[in-house]
């Protein structure tokens, strides 16, 4: 980080003390993110930013709330002190705030790559040239992006909490599209190394000139194999109620259901933030460290996250999965791994006598909270599969599918893989083989 | 702030570009929400930085930096010519911007109560006095309330000359009651869902919008959608109330008018548009009666599409969208204006703060209103007519949708006779559009806010404007969400 972060919070500290305050939490976060983007065969957009943000919250009595700025001089500095005090003197007192967190130990685990926070605009720009020749010299017109950039997020307190992480994220995403018919691949990873974009052009490319002419069939219940982008879009969409702040306001489809058997046996998911495919902080949003949960476990609904207030609440100890206070929605696991087994997409296509093979999910949203039925589209890269072999490149379909019903008839998981998509954050999911998918409507295209 | 933007414009400018422009945007926020009670999130939030974006070498590059001294500012200054110089290892052609005026001006936008000086406490007493009206309700689970407040402040400087200052003060308030009851949750919100109704005005929106008079009847429908009927499946002729049609506008006509998406820009991400080229002037998007225009202009309202000038300098217009059910133009921005010809942007150009590239993105997108009262809008013998967005979904070329909404009725012979659980509706744009059979008034009409809209990679979220009126479609497809 570019600014002194201890004399960052010692001006804090001061500022508070000097306004009678004693108990004050500071997050310092900041990020150098970059970012090329291409179109039509072509870099078009190319961007840079780089920021620091200081955010603020005492602790008054059972009163909290919170100020932010990006102005770290010593004057922004007082004044955002000022302001953070000023708010919460006027918020309401909750009497199940809890006091700030306490010190505590983390564990190691080096996220920081240096050569993928020095990624010059150069070499992503020769990268994209790369990818964009592989798809062009197929006949189809290349999109996309390739990001790299490094972040960072201090938390301190004045009870002893000083939770440090700093990580770098590259991204490689690539949209192939041919007359009639599109192929995408993305991948990423805190370190550079581990993205070969030529790869995910060659595949976005390979399933362009597969889903050529596609046919339209008609909706129904189908057998399919979502790769890992489709997974996890989809089932990615329900972590956030496997928290006991959702559940307490009956917003969760885990109400009257944890402990039950919701899923298939080969439905095993954890939150486990030292997952080597992983990301993100060791602790939480109020520094706390982020245990193991076995969220489903043979499909029976385990754990759930706890924050600080919703454990006293319940009674038990928090899990780590806090969100910097002030909130209303608790915690939630942010660090999903599904379990997977060892069939091969390959294989699953080769076991499938009719189904749809689907590359990604795109425009998921909840139908029913309770039931979990999500609607979506199927996009760049639908075929269909007969006789145990991909046949033909299909129109996109609109699902609407609940997702318990979903992992309820998962026939065949891959190994997992660290998959990333558009509709939420990054996981690490198998591809599956699934029954009865349930396809409602077809598209033009 | 004027001279900040100049010296970062002077920084990149002496460097030898086609074309420099440099935002310095300082914004400031609060935001305050309840839940069952409490105060939930109560926060401030000031942001003070500069992105400057070049045109060198024929290729953009742009770079951001809250670093606001010399050297903080020059480093920024040659890290976006560096980056241009970069794009040239993947150019197609130079890009070529459509002419623009040099403009020099100061505006704000009209706020009668300045929100950031109504204190927090005065907030929350009015937010948890509709929480506790919503919770009087013994049904309700869950109750939430909010309020936001933006105040930005933009300084708009190129290479044209142009010098332009712009402060928008933008407010939104909203509530929700959720009811949760024999494992089924059932939600109503007002004014709008996902936050309420937002618009460029300041505190006045808040009195305007009487939240605590509606509280008992969101909190009595919520309750009351447990033992609603489930909307059937089938074909109706389908009412829309205001607020979803706005959505129904933004996501089936203001996304596909955009003409980055219809260029390819935006293919790897948002997806591309079915309005390609060869439909402009050509293509019957919708039936006699449906016009849409997109207008940045104060007169057009206070809509979160308000502007005087877009961020690329272009001053707010008006441009017609669909005449008589035909489609007339797209959204564009110096870049994309000339790539078809055209011989100036119409001012759509905007980016949600200063660390981000400005995006063709919507104005105020509204559909003129019709000449039917509200009785004539309802008059069919059977039809359903649905209230207030839940879901929303459509393709990445923009022809399939499907979207929810909180809460249905049963029409008769033009009354609403019965509560529907779960409607949702799907369709193919502009089959859609030319079954619009009849618009309310414009006593009916109303500006909506959505200030969500997500585009652009890293993406941007942003306010747009959308007026309608409540409106009738035939034959429409019902209930296919919970089909199978």
């Amino acid at each position: 980080m570019r600014v002194d972060v201890e004399d960052i919070y010692r001006q804090v500290r001061k500022a508070a003390r000097s306004r009678g305050v004693e108990d004050i939490e500071a997050i310092i976060a900041g990020s150098n993110e970059s970012l090329t983007r291409f179109a039509n065969n072509a870099i078009h957009q190319n961007v840079a930013e780089r920021s620091t943000h200081l955010s603020i919250r005492p602790v008054i009595g059972s009163r909290t709330a919170r100020a932010s700025t990006n102005r770290l001089d010593p004057a922004g500095i007082d004044e955002v002190v000022e302001q953070a005090i000023a708010i919460t003197r006027l918020t309401e007192p909750d009497p199940d705030l809890p006091p700030l967190a306490e010190e505590a130990e983390y564990p190691e685990g080096d996220r920081h790559f240096e050569e993928t926070a020095l990624t010059t605009p150069e070499e992503r720009a020769r990268a994209v040239a790369e990818a964009i020749r592989v798809v062009e010299s197929a006949g189809q017109t290349a999109a996309g992006i390739y990001s790299t950039g490094e972040s960072s997020f201090v938390l301190l307190n004045s009870w002893g909490a000083s939770a440090w992480h700093q990580e770098t994220m590259a991204r490689f995403s690539i949209t192939a599209m041919a007359a009639d018919s599109s192929g995408w691949a993305k991948g990423s990873a805190c370190d550079r190394g581990a993205l070969d974009p030529l790869a995910l052009a060659q595949s976005a490319s390979r399933k362009a000139a597969a889903a050529r002419a596609p046919r339209e069939l008609a909706p129904g219940r189908y057998t399919v194999i979502l790769e890992p982008a489709a997974v996890l879009d989809l089932a990615g969409q329900m972590f956030s109620d496997f928290s006991a702040t959702a559940i307490r306001d009956g917003r969760s489809f885990l109400n009257d259901r944890i402990g039950k058997k919701l899923f298939g046996d080969n439905i095993t998911i954890h939150d486990d933030v030292a997952h080597p495919l992983q990301s993100g902080a060791f602790f939480d949003g109020e520094g706390v460290p982020r245990k193991r949960l076995t969220l489903v476990e043979r499909g029976v609904v385990r754990d759930i996250a706890y924050s600080r207030q919703s454990a006293a609440l319940a009674g038990v100890e928090p899990t780590g999965h806090g969100f910097p206070l002030p909130n209303e929605y608790g915690e939630a696991p942010v660090n999903i791994v599904i379990a997977g087994g060892d069939t091969t997409a390959e294989q699953m296509v080769a076991t499938t006598g009719h189904g749809i093979l689907v590359t990604r999910l795109w425009y998921i949203r909840e139908v029913d909270p309770y039931e979990k039925i999500f609607t979506g589209m199927t996009r760049d890269g639908t075929f269909l599969v007969e006789g145990g072999r991909v046949t033909a490149g299909l129109r996109n379909f609109r699902f609407n599918q609940g997702l318990i019903e979903m992992l309820s008839n998962v026939e065949m998981l891959s190994e997992p893989v660290r998959a990333a998509g558009e509709e939420t954050f990054d996981m690490v999911v198998p591809a599956m083989k699934v029954r009865e998918f349930n396809f409602t409507e077809v598209t033009r295209f | 702030m004027k001279d900040l933007a100049l010296s970062a414009l002077d920084a990149v400018a002496r460097r030898g570009v086609t074309y420099a422009d440099a935002r310095l945007v300082e914004t400031r926020e609060r935001e305050v929400t309840t839940k069952n009670g409490k105060a939930g999130h109560v926060a401030s939030a000031e942001s003070l930085g500069i992105g400057i974006r070049v045109l060198a070498f024929g290729c953009w590059g742009f770079a951001a930096t809250d670093d606001l001294t010399r050297e903080g500012i020059e480093a920024a200054a040659a890290l976006a010519l560096d980056i241009a110089r970069a794009g040239t290892a993947a150019r197609k052609q130079d890009v070529a911007l459509a002419p623009e005026e040099k403009h020099e001006s100061v505006w704000v936008s009209p706020c009668r109560i300045d929100p950031f000086s109504v204190p927090v406490d005065r907030n929350l007493a009015l937010l948890l006095a509709v929480d506790a009206e919503l919770r009087r309700n013994p049904g309700v689970n869950l109750a939430e309330t909010s309020m936001h407040f933006e105040r930005r402040r933009q300084v708009f400087a190129s290479t044209l000359g142009s010098l332009i200052d712009q402060t928008r003060v933008a407010s939104g308030a909203g509530f929700s009651a959720l009811s949760y009851k024999e494992g089924e949750i059932q939600k109503r919100s007002y004014p709008n869902s996902f936050g309420g109704q937002y618009q460029l005005k300041g505190y006045e929106l808040v009195d305007e919008l009487d939240l605590p008079g509606h509280a008992p009847r969101v909190a009595e429908e919520a309750v009351a959608l447990h033992s609603a009927a489930q909307c059937p499946e089938g074909e109706f002729d389908l009412v829309l109330d205001s607020s979803q049609l706005g959505l129904q506008i933004h996501e089936s006509i203001g996304h596909p008018i955009e003409l980055d998406r219809v260029l390819g820009s935006e293919a790897n991400y948002a997806g591309m548009s079915f309005l390609t080229l060869d439909q402009l002037h050509r293509l019957r998007y919708g039936s006699d009666i449906v016009n849409v225009e997109c207008d940045a202009r104060l007169e057009h309202g206070p809509g979160l599409g308000t502007f005087a000038f877009d961020d690329e300098g272009v001053p707010a217009q008006c441009t017609d969208i669909i005449r008589a059910g035909q489609f007339t133009g797209y959204m564009t921005s110096r870049e994309t204006a000339a790539a078809i010809g055209q011989p100036r942007s119409n001012g759509c150009m905007r980016a949600d703060g200063w660390s981000r590239l400005p995006l063709i993105r919507m104005t105020n997108v509204s559909l003129q209103p019709g000449g039917q009262s509200l009785d004539e809008v309802f008059g069919v013998d059977h039809g359903i007519y649905m209230e207030t967005n839940r879901s929303w979904s459509i393709d990445d070329k923009r022809y399939h949708f499907q979207f929810g909404c909180e809460i249905g009725w049963e029409i008769r012979h033009g009354k609403r006779v019965r509560m529907l659980k779960n409607p949702s509706y799907s369709g193919i744009t502009t089959e859609f559009w030319n079954a619009c059979a009849a618009i309310a008034g414009p006593e009916h009409w109303t500006l909506w806010g959505v200030p969500n809209c997500g585009k652009g990679q890293p993406e941007q979220v942003m306010g747009t404007g959308h007026g309608a009126s409540p409106a009738r479609f035939r034959k429409i497809k019902v209930g296919s969400a919970y089909a199978g």
